[in-house]
């Protein structure tokens, strides 16, 4: 019993990781048809932003994850004014940009701080341990599920109560009718990039805390399988991609804790994930949802 | 009529498509309040000819005039803002947001370009815009509803909605009743006709039911190949023989 319960909690945690990081994807590819492969990259520049203000600019915890997720932020508004923006007209050539870049800003952080991981100082509030249900549990774990529901709370409340919001959701079922009434979409896109920038170096800055280190390939790591989340969750669903990182994240460390001693440690939780999927997929084509919630 | 300057004005407006031409030189003028009526066979050249006036098209040839200033070189948006409003034959709505949130989303576009982005506003600044416009047609007790839920008709009259809350100069409505059951056109007359004759808007509308347009328009423009073949009075046009020969085929 106890090893479900940690095991469910590891998953929970995970699955508020992938969350964190699927949600912009999904609404940035629902209201632009962006696929932003840099989107990962972002994650690393908040891990690594947090990292750095927690270490050299000795700030505390919670001010290194603010500074963290406000550098990503950032990075993400100047990726889409910069590089995304003067190719919306170009979709190959945009999604040729975004891979660049998710593959450069990485080698740059190894190219200042080495490939090695890097250990993220861990706050004392944080590291302990909590019993629950007989389980030993990390405190890290709920520090992210926190965040992600806060996360998801903020983005449905601005989905639904504000203006800019009202245009998001209309843009994601038709961006074009949208301009007919007047509107510039654009202006959507950048704060919707900046969402995602945020809630993406959030999760970055929060990854160093679960997994006690950060390294420039986490966020690369992470984006397959927030890729895999925003389809079984429907492109455009905030609400979906949380419900599906909450399956993914489960069912891959229930099958990394099954897995059989021969195959390698992360082997069959990374299958469990495809077959996961390929299922969803089979029974329902369009993802867990039709429409944005 | 006459007497005031003309909503619309067309001169010559042309529409080719690698040479062929698809509207060919129409010219006419439209004053404020009228009802002008398009009918003409299918490939007439009656969407096309909205298209090139809501700004879709951009025109080949001759020049679109909107309340005496030259629009002819604006695109859609610019039109939209300076009042041309537009319903398509095939409906034109965001199937997961509820009524309410289509009609004020178009009452934020018609407060002008930088008011949807004023972020320290309510969003519900428009609710009374919106209550109007949605007790105006008839839709006050479908309010919450997703537009998926609503019937032909009631996805008409959304439209017709998201439209009237922008104020618009000039409506332009294609072919209003396509898809709409039997039972639901008189309601969808009636809106379109109270949108008329007591808000006293300017409607250009393309339809196929003759029996709606003799009760609706004021004048009847009828279009073959292309063309403008006649504009006038319903009953003068229903008497020519020449419209009779182009479209009209048997007698009324």
């Amino acid at each position: 019993m106890s090893t479900v319960v940690l095991l469910a909690c590891t998953g929970l945690g995970l699955g508020a990781l992938y969350f964190l990081v699927a949600s912009g994807l999904s609404l940035v590819f629902g209201l632009m048809d962006v696929l932003n492969f840099a989107h990962g990259a972002l994650l690393s520049v908040g891990a690594y932003a947090a990292w750095w203000a927690a270490t050299d600019g000795h700030l505390g915890f919670w001010l290194a994850v603010a500074f963290g997720t406000v550098v990503g932020t950032a990075a993400s508004v100047l990726l889409e004014l910069v590089l995304i923006r003067p190719l919306y007209a170009r979709p190959r050539d945009q999604i040729l940009a975004t891979v660049g870049v998710g593959l450069a800003l990485p080698a740059l952080l190894m190219g200042i701080w080495g490939s090695d991981a890097r250990p993220f100082p861990q706050p004392a509030a944080l590291s302990g341990t909590v019993d629950l249900l007989g389980a030993t549990v990390p405190v890290n774990r709920f520090v992210l599920v926190a965040a992600a529901l806060a996360v998801l709370l903020l983005l449905r409340l601005f989905l639904a109560r504000t203006r800019y919001g009202l245009i998001v959701r209309a843009g994601v079922e038709d961006r074009a009718m949208v301009t007919a009434l007047g509107i510039d979409v654009r202006r959507a896109f950048t704060l919707v990039f900046a969402i995602g920038g945020a809630a993406a170096s959030l999760g970055g800055a929060l990854a160093g805390l679960y997994f006690g280190s950060v390294n420039p390939s986490q966020g690369t790591g992470l984006l397959v399988f927030a890729f895999v989340v925003v389809v079984m969750g429907g492109t455009g669903s905030v609400t979906g991609a949380a419900v599906a990182s909450v399956g993914v994240g489960l069912v891959q460390q229930f099958a990394n804790y099954a897995a059989v001693p021969g195959l390698g440690a992360a082997g069959l939780g990374d299958l469990s994930v495809v077959v996961l999927l390929a299922v969803l997929l089979l029974v329902k084509p369009r993802g867990l949802t039709g429409r944005l919630a | 009529m006459g007497t005031s300057a003309p909503v619309l004005r067309l001169d010559g407006l042309g529409w080719s498509v690698r040479g062929v031409p698809i509207v060919q030189d129409v010219s006419f003028e439209v004053a404020e309040g009228e009802f002008v009526a398009f009918i003409g066979p299918n490939g007439a050249g009656k969407t096309s000819l909205f298209n090139l006036v809501s700004g879709i098209h951009p025109a080949s040839h001759g020049t679109l005039h909107l309340d005496g200033a030259d629009i002819t070189a604006l695109p859609v948006p610019a039109r939209a803002r300076r009042g041309i409003g537009r319903t398509f034959q095939t409906s034109s709505l965001w199937p997961g947001l509820t009524v309410a949130e289509h009609v004020r989303l178009a009452a934020q576009a018609a407060a002008g370009p930088g008011a949807s982005y004023r972020i320290w506003r309510r969003a519900d600044r428009y609710r009374q815009q919106v209550e109007q416009t949605l007790e105006r047609t008839g839709l006050a007790d479908r309010a919450d509803d997703v537009a998926a839920s609503l019937s032909h008709g009631g996805k008409r009259k959304l439209e017709l909605a998201v439209l009237l809350v922008g104020e618009p100069r000039l409506i332009l409505l294609d072919e209003p009743m396509a898809g709409v059951s039997a039972e639901e056109v008189p309601a969808l007359v009636e809106l379109i006709r109270s949108v008329h004759r007591e808000q006293g808007r300017t409607v250009l509308m393309v339809e196929h039911h003759m029996d709606v347009l003799l009760g609706l328009a004021d004048r009847l423009a009828v279009m073959h190949h292309g063309t403008l073949l006649a504009l006038d009075s319903p009953d003068a046009v229903t008497a020519d023989a020449t419209v009779q020969g182009a479209y009209l085929g048997e007698a009324l």
